[in-house]
């Protein structure tokens, strides 16, 4: 029982979605090369890149022309992030870290530095042995923090991380283990602590042997003296595990679930050595992807996504808010359970995405004056186009687009107006075809 | 509940207030003035329809019902706390409240408010607080997004995806008026979730969309065509692209509603100067005084209450945020004089553990506490406080008030609306008094 692959044609089109779905979608001209070399090295280009990542494209900077300071300056740690996004050329190793901080959604803890160690970790490991990502993750300085695991002790136990670790990060609520296993749980994972230093503040952290509970515990029905290895491999090792990992990781790609045969054979290749890539390599390559419904962009992809159509890179702190009021500000998930990903869009969302397609436009807008005024609907449909790199869309979308362009012509009734209004109508068009609900999916 | 007509109306300026509609002449200027609306669409409108839907906009007899989340499930025992009870010394050596520290609640003595929810105290004692004490369900799930969810969508099913309020304007509310659903916290609170009809979601009291470099007559095609996008969109079969063809045409038309009130709010009082909490209640009376046709609203409580570390400095500063808060939106309503259409439900999705845990918090517990605040309120408490002699099997405070209840009874007694329509086996519920 194998995993079925994608068979279809594979061309731009096909690529484009890949690129928004692993990564932040195409830089102009990259889904036409993504397109010839087929879909099986398509996904292998994405999954297996040769050699470090590499950022390309001009160095980000704050609204005064600074260099960056993600640990020290307000909200510059989301912009350094989506400076990767917007100019990695290994775009699913940021996506990965994306996926993994909302699995194990840490918000900031009052020492940005802890966060973007966390950040590190998931890029780095964000392929290999969830195994071995849980082990990193539940002793990782800030998730110790997050939950409580730093305050956790022999006699005087804390629930938080043990809670989350089957409900959010292994097993599904209540999915196969009890309020008793929790409390167990609890004592396994005791031991972790750090020191507190005036002027570098949380330090040290590590693991305690005598604020460790070495006594006996009962998890899952067994029995033993564990501690927070055994606490992770007792979770990765229960029965319900698989299950929850695979549709879980499979739904951050594809929106409708997989079907039944799929999840049978994705389980049981994850059960052999725990292989993230293995599993998303299988989801990139299967016929849902491709021939399935479409996907909302998370708001972060769309902002990157904009970003990297125009070849722009971040210039303006005003991303961080940005992101935040189309809601995903990175680092500051809403809790532990991170994003709802089935509420991306509201009234309230879909303007931050408004506003973040303003930001692209604004210091870019063309001068009404003297504007072109023999240009025809059509051409400025394409010359807007052009400005987002050419997105594919479909023929219904180009044609409101071009009715609205005509209309525009239509009102334009004094000599004055035949330049000025079509200048407008450009700076509307390129704000409406990123603004379009096509353009929100992918 | 009459039928809603077609939302809010397009009114061209200058159109004289049509008769029979009982909008009377200062809100008719509030809407055709301080909301300049668009005329777009007005002619598919049956001209009755047209009509209905100023009358709904001009209901401002209609009640209304604010939703406030204490995110995280707050500690009810540090609420109204039970300090002369010794079991409660003894599980809290470290956050045990002091004797006397806050003032005696007048229903029951041997529980003592927090100091910082002295405003509730000062309200209780005009009548316009009813306490439940003691709130959850049977089994209570320890799990902040089961059982947060379990009150968002008023049942204990977990794949239940419309919210209890939601579920409410589905059955009574309008097509077309996306207010009368206002999460006021910048994306759509749960509770509020439809499956018919349409809501918003804003940051507080405005919400605009402005493109750069475009204006007058390409602006109002641009928004028209962005419209049309949606609406195309939204007819479509394939699931998230309706999704996001639905909310871009509700965006357009809450733009047309809302964009020129203006976040400039006057308050007649004082509110805390404390942010987005306060600043979002006072834009609410604002708007609801404005006669805009808000049904329900949420709004989530400052801080968080999730107080696994260092319970008594978190719990004290963010409590002091939210009471404060509420009580200047009370005298809010109160000044405006239309105190006695707005009721604030205030919850969160469990207790906590009584027994403290090793780092001067508390783990998560079930039974917790609930406010139903305003002056339309019964103010006589709902179900008992439970004591500590007798917990539940896991250690947790047990409930004595049932939150579908009080659901079923804000439908029946608050809304006039059949409970059995909203809150699956309504009628296997008490109806603890609430109003009145």
């Amino acid at each position: 029982m194998s995993v079925p692959v994608y068979h279809g044609r594979f061309g731009a089109k096909q690529a484009e979605r890949l690129l928004w779905r692993a990564g932040f979608g195409p830089a102009p001209g990259q889904a036409q090369r993504l397109g010839r070399k087929g879909m099986r090295k398509a996904v292998l280009s994405l999954t297996r890149p040769k050699g470090r990542p590499k950022l390309r494209g001009p160095k980000p900077h704050d609204n005064d022309g600074l260099p960056l300071a993600p640990q020290d300056a307000w909200g510059h740690d989301l912009l350094w992030w989506l400076d990767r996004m917007v100019r990695s050329d290994q775009p699913l190793a940021e996506r990965m870290a994306l996926v993994w901080h909302d699995w194990f959604a840490t918000a900031d803890i009052g020492q940005v530095s802890l966060n973007l160690k966390q950040n590190e970790l998931f890029r780095k490991r964000g392929l290999g042995s969830f195994e071995q990502l849980l082990l990193a993750v539940t002793r990782d300085p800030a998730m110790l923090v997050w939950l409580s695991g730093n305050e956790n002790e022999a006699g005087a136990p804390n629930e938080n991380y043990a809670r989350e670790l089957m409900e959010l990060f292994t097993l599904g609520a209540g999915n196969g283990y009890s309020e008793d296993d929790v409390r167990e749980q609890a004592r396994a994972l005791t031991g972790w602590t750090n020191d507190w230093d005036d002027t570098r503040g949380m330090v040290n952290f590590r693991f305690e042997a005598d604020r460790h509970d070495d006594g006996r515990k009962r998890i899952f029905g067994h029995a033993g003296n564990f501690d927070w290895r055994d606490s992770c491999r007792l979770c990765v090792g229960h029965p319900a595990h698989a299950g929850y990992f695979v549709e879980r990781l499979w739904s951050y790609f594809i929106p409708t679930p997989p079907p039944k045969r799929t999840l049978q054979a994705l389980k049981k290749g994850y059960r052999r050595d725990r292989s993230i890539r293995r599993v998303v390599e299988a989801i990139l390559m299967h016929p849902a992807l491709y021939e399935g419904p479409r996907m909302i962009k998370p708001p972060i992809v769309q902002i990157a996504g904009m970003l990297r159509a125009r070849r722009s890179g971040v210039t303006t702190d005003a991303w961080t808010w940005i992101a935040d009021e189309a809601g995903q500000r990175l680092f500051q998930p809403p809790n532990v359970a991170g994003w709802d990903e089935d509420r991306w869009l509201d009234t309230a969302r879909i303007s931050g995405r408004w506003t973040a397609a303003a930001w692209n436009t604004r210091d870019v807008a063309v001068d009404t004056d003297g504007y072109d005024e023999r240009e025809s609907a059509s051409e400025a449909v394409s010359k807007a186009l052009r400005f987002w790199g050419n997105p594919t869309l479909s023929a219904k979308t180009k044609s409101e687009l071009r009715r609205f362009a005509s209309r525009v012509e239509d009102v334009a009734r004094d000599e004055w107006q035949q330049s000025a209004y079509r200048g407008l109508r450009q700076n509307a068009l390129r704000v409406l075809i990123v603004m379009s609900p096509e353009f929100q999916t992918s | 509940m009459a039928e809603a007509g077609r939302g809010l109306p397009a009114i061209e300026p200058g159109m004289p207030a049509p008769a029979g509609t009982g909008l009377n002449r200062r809100s008719f200027l509030l809407r055709s003035g301080a909301l300049a609306l668009s005329v777009y669409g007005a002619s598919l409108l049956r001209p009755e329809a047209f009509v209905e839907g100023i009358a709904e906009a001009a209901g401002a007899q209609g009640k209304v019902l604010v939703s406030v989340f204490l995110e995280g499930g707050i500690d009810s025992m540090s609420v109204l706390a039970p300090v002369g009870d010794d079991t409660y010394r003894r599980l809290r050596p470290r956050l045990r409240m002091a004797p006397g520290a806050g003032p005696a609640w007048t229903e029951d003595n041997r529980l003592q408010w927090h100091p910082s929810a002295a405003p509730l105290h000062q309200l209780h004692g005009e009548g316009k607080v009813t306490v439940v004490p003691a709130i959850g369900y049977p089994s209570a799930d320890q799990s902040h997004f089961t059982s947060r969810h379990y009150w968002e969508v008023g049942e204990l099913n977990t794949r239940t995806n419309t919210g209890w309020l939601g579920r409410m304007l589905d059955a009574v509310g309008s097509d077309e008026n996306p207010l009368q659903g206002l999460s006021l916290d910048g994306s759509l609170a749960p509770s509020l979730a439809t499956s018919r009809v349409p809501v918003a979601a804003t940051w507080g009291a405005s919400y605009d969309l402005w493109a750069p470099g475009v204006w007058g007559e390409v602006e109002d095609l641009m928004f028209e065509s962005f419209g049309r996008l949606g609406a195309a969109a939204e007819a479509s079969r394939d699931a998230q692209l309706s999704t996001a063809g639905r909310v871009v045409r509700q965006a357009r038309s809450l733009r047309e509603e809302l964009r020129s009130f203006s976040g400039e709010v006057t308050s007649p009082v004082p509110y805390p100067d404390t942010g987005h909490f306060p600043e979002s209640l006072a834009g609410l009376a604002a708007m609801l005084d404005a006669g805009l046709p808000i049904r329900v609203a949420a709004v989530g409580a400052p801080g968080g209450y999730d107080t696994h570390d260092e319970q008594a400095e978190d719990l004290a500063g963010y409590l002091a945020e939210t009471c404060d808060g509420l009580l200047a939106f009370q005298r809010d309503l109160e000044a405006r004089g239309i105190d006695d259409r707005v009721l604030t439900l205030v919850w969160s999705e469990f207790g906590r553990r009584p027994e403290e845990n090793g780092s001067a918090g508390t783990d998560h517990g079930a039974g917790g506490s609930a406010f139903v605040i305003g002056s339309g309120a019964r103010g006589r408490m709902i179900g008992e406080w439970p004591g500590l002699k007798t917990l539940d099997e896991d250690d947790n405070l047990r409930s004595t008030a049932d939150f579908r209840a009080v659901y079923c009874s804000l439908l029946e007694q608050w809304f006039g609306i059949d409970a059995g329509a909203v809150i699956p086996g309504a009628s296997g519920f008490a109806r603890p008094a609430l109003i009145g």
